[in-house]
């Protein structure tokens, strides 16, 4: 990719940091604001978790135990928003505050005020949504895809929370794309080309146009449920000449790109990670480039695929069926590339590297599914099944979480300055990897047998699986605070880490040392 | 290394200001959220006041927070390709805002090819037709609902006396920057307020449009999906062009202190380009909502 001829940073003299709370919440520095968002993420993440444990305690067993229906259809709603707007988003947001400038060559964000304005608002969108679930009547209830009129005729009170929080995540995550958009077009340092852009770069300007064209979308649906749902209107209300799949058109147009990004700004992280331990260049880097491009523009074009049960025509279920399959295709040539990156390397195994190839097996099994739920007529059969939770599961927690958590393994030495514990690294991987299986393969089963999903009871004939994913999902749970205590501990010491932990690792963001300086690339560097 | 001709790029020192504008938005949407939650209930709350309490320290924030780029500016410390961050960040803005009105104008069609055909019986759908709403007609503007509403369609006489309003004020704007540009100040301020005027006008026309509809034609937010999409579109529209004349108005302001020079003049030129983009969603809103 790229190699530096000269990395100048004599920042040592100037690298002051200001001290105390105001650093954090004051800040204008793209690692502090890194860190802030990947701290937000990483404590959502365990909300949202309990939260799922709340889940998978009432279905341990068939019947009404523990929470009553109400409150559990609360917990799979706040679960969704909180992994997918409190957690995933975030965490990549944070991964690219970190890394995108020092991967560049750039001496921070382009627009530093603005991007901390765009991570505060997020802590308090989550506050606005949690105190909406202590009101009278309760919080969101309607699953986070809150289709009308579950969130319209039949929510309660509280909707109009849920709305404005929404809008907040919504401007939280434009600012932060605008920013990311215009690092990367902007202060690429001299000689960093397009084509020699990092691919986690590469993959995150596309999520970042991807969420500047569908989270005003997103803005423009929950308007209408709010209109809807408090000033009489009719947009999802067939009496008044609306029509409610209008809002399932509108929500997943942005639904569905918003399910790449978050997996694109992963496949920029796997492809950064195997390389490194591969000790091989990337196969086929420009297309991988051209892939995401291709995934990004198909997203566009695939968002009634989670619709072929509304009774849409029959042309329009064939057109969805097809451009859905076709993503299969740019999605195959990433994971061919991974493979053929990986083809006679000197490989070797770190905690970083485990989560990757977990990643690359585990997601192209979620892939799979997917493809199987875009067969319209088997759709039919899987629409709103467990094999659906199996599915989007697959691809968001051993796909998207298990990218994260290697980032996280793979830069912690650059952020904190300090190698991880690599023994805790591994039992947390093992205890990860037999877990989520034991906890979402299952779940494949239970869909293909009719067990409806966001129901907290079930028929007998599903109790024993249940139990067994139940067991699955306490032990991820618990196997993340083995997580939680290698971050702690690798923030407060151990081995020191030098510049490049990674023998095989290339890139901008190494030939500075460990921990980064407060600033780096005050003066671009010439990238040859 | 070669840095001749390399200026650095400006990164702020801390500032307080984003952490305001959180609190500011905080209050806005919790108040907000609040008091339609209490006007559903035909109660009185405290939420009116949380959102006018969020909007003004939003007021306060946005002062502080662009005395301290005006000042950064005129200091001269930003360089062109910081300049290029600013013009690249606000046409990534306005992409976002053509999307928000993309979802509200696919709505507008999906209602109107759609949704409201099918419930006349089109496409697959001749039973919902036949026992859902036998007396259903399916015509736009649809001024029966199926459930009954009845209402009246706005004509296009005063909404195109608008569109030339605010298409006038599109070129008098345009002369303003020219204005500038050529250092002509009296042109550029003259102009600056006439576009100002202009865009006045035009919300005052809008709203004596809205007293038109409710008071004359039982045209109302509620009165059907004609009713929902005709104020949707064109009272977000109103709200932009409102956010538009504010930042015109606050860069009449910075002209008649002196600012912007012909060379440099990024607030102007987004306030500009903010207008433009405002005036091309008019035309086309006027196009789908009124005369098609």
């Amino acid at each position: 990719m790229s190699t530096v001829t000269t990395a100048d940073h004599h920042d040592e003299h100037h690298d002051h940091k200001p001290t105390g709370i105001k650093r954090w919440l004051f800040t204008t520095n793209h690692k502090d604001i890194g860190s802030l968002y990947l701290i937000f993420a990483l404590a959502m993440f365990f909300l949202g978790g309990a939260m799922a444990m709340v889940i998978r305690l009432e279905l341990f067993q068939p019947g009404l135990q523990f929470v009553d229906p109400q409150f559990f259809n609360q917990m799979t709603t706040m679960h969704g928003l909180i992994m997918v707007f409190g957690a995933v988003m975030p965490a990549f947001t944070g991964l690219a505050n970190w890394m995108i400038p020092m991967m560049i060559g750039a001496p921070d964000m382009a627009l530093p005020r603005m991007n901390n304005w765009s991570f505060w608002i997020l802590p308090f969108a989550f506050l606005i949504l949690i105190i909406s679930m202590f009101l009278p009547g309760g919080g969101p209830d309607f699953g986070w895809t809150f289709y009308a009129p579950l969130s319209t005729t039949y929510s309660n009170d509280s909707t109009a929370l849920f709305v404005f929080a929404v809008h907040i995540m919504g401007i939280s995550s434009i600012m932060g794309a605008i920013n990311v958009i215009v690092t990367i077009v902007n202060m690429r340092a001299p000689g960093m080309t397009w084509m020699k852009l990092p691919l986690f770069v590469w993959t995150w300007l596309i999520t970042a146009f991807l969420l500047i064209m569908v989270m005003p979308v997103l803005a423009g649906v929950v308007t209408m449920v709010l209109t809807d749902k408090y000033f009489a209107t009719s947009f999802f209300d067939a009496a008044g000449g609306g029509d409610p799949v209008l809002f399932q058109h509108i929500f997943w147009f942005f639904g569905h790109p918003e399910v790449y990004i978050m997996i694109l700004p992963a496949f920029g992280i796997v492809s950064a990670i195997v390389p490194t331990f591969a000790r091989k260049k990337l196969f086929g880097y420009a297309s991988m480039v051209y892939a995401t491009a291709s995934i990004a523009i198909l997203s566009f074009l695939v968002w009634a695929h989670h619709m072929f049960t509304t009774g849409m025509p029959v042309f329009a279920t064939l057109f969805f069926m097809y451009t859905t399959m076709l993503i299969a295709v740019p999605t195959g040539v990433k994971v061919f590339n991974w493979v053929a990156t990986m083809w006679r390397g000197a490989m070797t195994f770190e905690v970083p590297m485990m989560f990757a190839l977990a990643f690359i097996v585990l997601f192209t099994i979620g892939g799979l599914s997917g493809v199987m739920l875009a067969i319209t007529p088997a759709d039919f059969q899987y629409h709103d099944t467990y094999f659906v939770v199996a599915h989007f599961h697959y691809v968001l927690v051993s796909g998207a979480v298990f990218s994260i958590v290697a980032a996280v393994y793979y830069w912690l030495p650059k952020w904190t300055g300090h190698m991880y514990d690599e023994k805790l690294g591994q039992l947390h991987f093992w205890c990860s990897l037999i877990s989520v299986n034991l906890l979402f393969f299952p779940m494949h089963f239970v869909g293909l047998a009719g067990m409806p999903r966001r129901i907290p009871d079930y028929a007998l004939q599903f109790a024993d699986f249940n139990a067994f994913v139940s067991v699955g999902g306490f032990l991820f749970g618990l196997s993340q605070l083995i997580f939680l205590w290698v971050v702690i501990k690798c923030a407060r010491g151990g081995v020191k880490a030098p510049a490049k932990p990674w023998d095989g690792a290339e890139g901008l963001e190494w030939e500075v040392p460990s921990p980064a300086p407060y600033h780096t690339f005050d003066t671009p560097p010439q990238v040859k | 290394m070669n840095n001749e001709g390399y200026q650095k790029y400006y990164v702020p020192d801390q500032s307080p200001w984003p952490l305001v504008g959180a609190i500011a938005l905080f209050f806005i949407a919790l108040g907000a959220g609040f008091f339609v939650i209490d006007m559903s209930k035909d109660q009185s709350g405290w939420g009116g006041y949380m959102f006018l309490l969020g909007v003004a320290i939003l007021f306060v924030m946005l002062y502080g927070w662009f005395k301290n780029v005006v000042d950064e500016s005129m200091a001269g410390l930003y360089s062109p390709q910081m300049d290029r961050s600013f013009k690249q960040g606000m046409s990534w803005f306005i992409v976002s805002e053509i999307m928000f009105f993309a979802a509200l104008i696919g709505a507008l069609f999906y209602a109107r090819f759609i949704a409201v055909p099918w419930l006349g019986g089109a496409s697959n759908n001749e039973m919902t037709g036949a026992i859902l709403w036998p007396n259903f007609e399916a015509v736009w503007p649809l001024l029966t609902t199926p459930g009954g509403t009845e209402t009246q369609a706005m004509g296009w006489g005063l909404p195109l006396i608008n569109t030339m309003i605010l298409v006038t004020s599109s070129v008098t704007l345009h002369f303003a920057h020219t204005g500038l540009e050529q250092n002509k100040r009296s042109q550029l301020t003259g102009m600056l307020l006439l576009t100002l005027i202009l865009g006045v006008i035009f919300l005052g026309l809008q709203g004596y449009e809205y007293v038109l509809a409710y008071r004359d034609l039982g045209l109302r937010l509620d009165s059907g999906i004609y009713g929902n999409t005709f104020f949707i579109l064109t009272g977000f529209h109103g709200m932009h062009v409102f956010l538009g004349a504010l930042i015109l108005f606050f860069v009449l302001l910075r002209v008649l202190k002196g600012h912007f020079t012909p060379e440099k003049h990024f607030a102007f030129q987004a306030g500009a380009w903010y207008w433009h983009f405002v005036d091309v969603v008019w035309i086309i809103v006027f196009c789908l909502v009124y005369v098609f």
